[in-house]
């Protein structure tokens, strides 16, 4: 076949299936978003999500939640990465149980910490063993909602640091090892290494952990269905709850598309703030 | 000070710190885990251990949790979805994704970064919500409720990776063999099977386990698209509020198997996979 139609043809399928499964789902869910009950254009549905006295609460945990558990994930990741960059022995068998998590759904993740922090679980087991209480203690209900939004975050952080890893060791992967050596040579210290030399060169590689890092922890939703049911309402449940408890699609399609401006917003910033000075890649 | 003073300190202080770095090694594997073991013990204990207090710290090999989860009414319907969902996804998004990521990885043409960008665009999105308008037309076209329309939307979900993977896996065999195999008397087509294929094959494999864990362990889209046909983490989130606790840990666990094993399956890849994908 012709050399110039032939990458055409090859990328048309994809380009199909994405016209049809994301762009015009896309289209559809603004549609449903902006249309009132009669039919015409009007903001009814933003209105009615944002009055209901769910939204703001909603709104600040599943924000809060991203503000601490990205940022401790973040330099997790980065930790384990370096770590993992100068191991000689048993480098692989540490990788695999570090990456274990990224196979490892949300709800499973959920249900892993329920395990843990229930009535008669595990930490309840553990603190009875030691004697610092006797008889189990109810962690996960509404009088100790620090307790229940720990819960979730270690649940996300244990669950997702894992995909930042990856990202990263690839990243790092990348960057030559003679800048090293010449930092040695002239007798940088290992933080100033990691500084000057891995931390601006790693760039691209944190912009594209970070973008999917915050869009995913703005999904937020089995992990907390399974840990805090309605205990901690966050975006993501409460549209769940529109489609399927109320029924009514329209302040459903309105939350999708707050959600989605919130991750777009995001992403744009992190974008700017680590942008790669063009030619400056390696 | 004496010179051997100088380097006791140092032969000290690095002694010190390769502990210490040991240590958080250590600790870092036990973080993952140790609650991936609370989870296999509580699967591996008969419900009743399952409900009482204080928890063994050693599974004790009963097999009443794993049971009762097989015999709860529609656990095991909820499972085979599950595999039809994800192999159906696995399929798809490898024959539609891969064309593209050799067109990427081999030729220059106009529009080539409008179609990247579109890729790109995706990993931008919470995916899942475009579920929501989605029901509505697979009411509409009679795929709601099956197996085949929710694999449509995980192939979605599951296309950017595909791409980009096989993109980067492309690109590092070099072109120069195809064009042996050229001069040699084969055709762009059989070049490609009988020389970029084979070479080619272990990776597409790995991109494939990618996609079918992506679209084993999505939650959202699964509850929406699917309402009798459930799948089993969708399954598993409506009851969360009714079942009893040893028909949660044993319903995760057999979430988290597959996870265990792809992952071994993929390691290899998984790092050259995001090397080139995140560029």
């Amino acid at each position: 076949m012709n050399a110039r139609i032939l990458p055409y043809v090859l990328i048309l399928p994809v380009t199909l299936f994405l016209c049809l499964f994301f762009i015009y789902p896309f289209v559809l869910v603004s549609q449903q978003a902006f249309q009132a009950a009669d039919g015409g254009w009007s903001m009814e549905n933003f209105q009615e999500v944002v009055e209901y006295w769910k939204f703001p609460i909603s709104m600040k945990n599943t924000l809060l939640l991203a503000a601490i558990v990205v940022p401790v994930q973040l330099a997790l990741a980065l930790l384990m990465a370096t770590m993992v960059s100068k191991m000689k022995k048993g480098r692989d068998m540490v990788l695999y149980i570090w990456t274990i998590p990224l196979g490892i759904s949300d709800l499973a993740a959920g249900i892993i910490w329920l395990a843990i922090f229930e009535q008669s679980g595990f930490l309840n087991s553990m603190l009875h063993g030691i004697g610092v209480v006797d008889k189990p203690v109810n962690f996960l209900t509404y009088q100790n909602p620090w307790i229940v939004f720990l819960a979730i975050a270690l649940a996300e952080i244990w669950r997702a640091t894992a995909i930042m890893l990856v990202i990263l060791v690839a990243g790092i992967g990348l960057i030559p090892k003679e800048y090293y050596e010449a930092a040695d040579v002239f007798g940088a210290s290992k933080w100033k290494q990691f500084t000057r030399i891995t931390f601006p060169l790693l760039r691209p590689s944190l912009q594209t952990a970070l973008v999917l890092r915050v869009i995913l922890a703005f999904e937020i939703f089995a992990v907390v269905a399974a840990l805090g049911g309605t205990l901690f309402p966050v975006l993501m449940g409460q549209t769940y709850s529109y489609q399927f408890d109320l029924l009514n699609s329209g302040a459903a399609a309105a939350m999708a598309l707050i959600i989605l401006g919130i991750s777009i917003g995001f992403t744009l910033i992190i974008l700017r703030i680590l942008r790669v000075p063009k030619g400056a890649s390696i | 000070m004496t010179d051997a003073a100088v380097n006791d300190v140092s032969v000290d202080t690095r002694k010190s710190g390769r502990f210490l770095y040991g240590a958080s090694v250590v600790f870092l594997c036990a973080w993952v885990i140790v609650p991936i073991y609370f989870l296999l013990i509580n699967t591996l204990s008969s419900p009743e251990t399952v409900n009482s207090f204080p928890k063994p710290f050693i599974p004790e090999f009963d097999f009443g949790s794993l049971q009762f989860f097989a015999g709860f009414s529609g656990m095991l319907t909820a499972l085979k979805n599950s595999v039809i969902v994800a192999l159906l996804t696995m399929i798809m998004s490898i024959i539609i994704g891969a064309p593209a990521g050799y067109a990427l990885s081999r030729f220059d043409f106009p529009g080539k970064g409008l179609f990247r960008m579109l890729i790109l665009l995706t990993r931008a999105f919470p995916l899942p919500l475009l579920a929501l308008p989605l029901a509505v037309m697979f009411i509409q076209t009679g795929l709601d409720d099956t197996a085949f329309g929710l694999a449509l939307v995980h192939t979605t979900l599951a296309i950017p990776f595909a791409v980009l993977i096989t993109f980067s896996l492309f690109s590092g065999i070099p072109i120069e063999l195809e064009e042996a195999a050229w001069t040699l008397g084969c055709t762009r087509l059989t070049a490609f099977t009988k020389v970029v294929l084979p070479l080619i094959l272990p990776g597409i494999t790995a991109s494939a386990i990618f996609a079918f864990v992506i679209s084993w362990n999505e939650v959202f889209a699964a509850a929406v698209l699917t309402i009798e046909n459930r799948t089993l983490t969708a399954f598993l989130l409506q009851n969360l509020d009714t079942s009893p606790l040893h028909l949660k840990f044993a319903g995760g666990f057999i979430l988290v198997v597959p996870a265990l094993i792809f992952i071994f399956a993929v390691r290899k890849y998984l790092f050259a996979m995001w090397g080139i994908a995140n560029r």
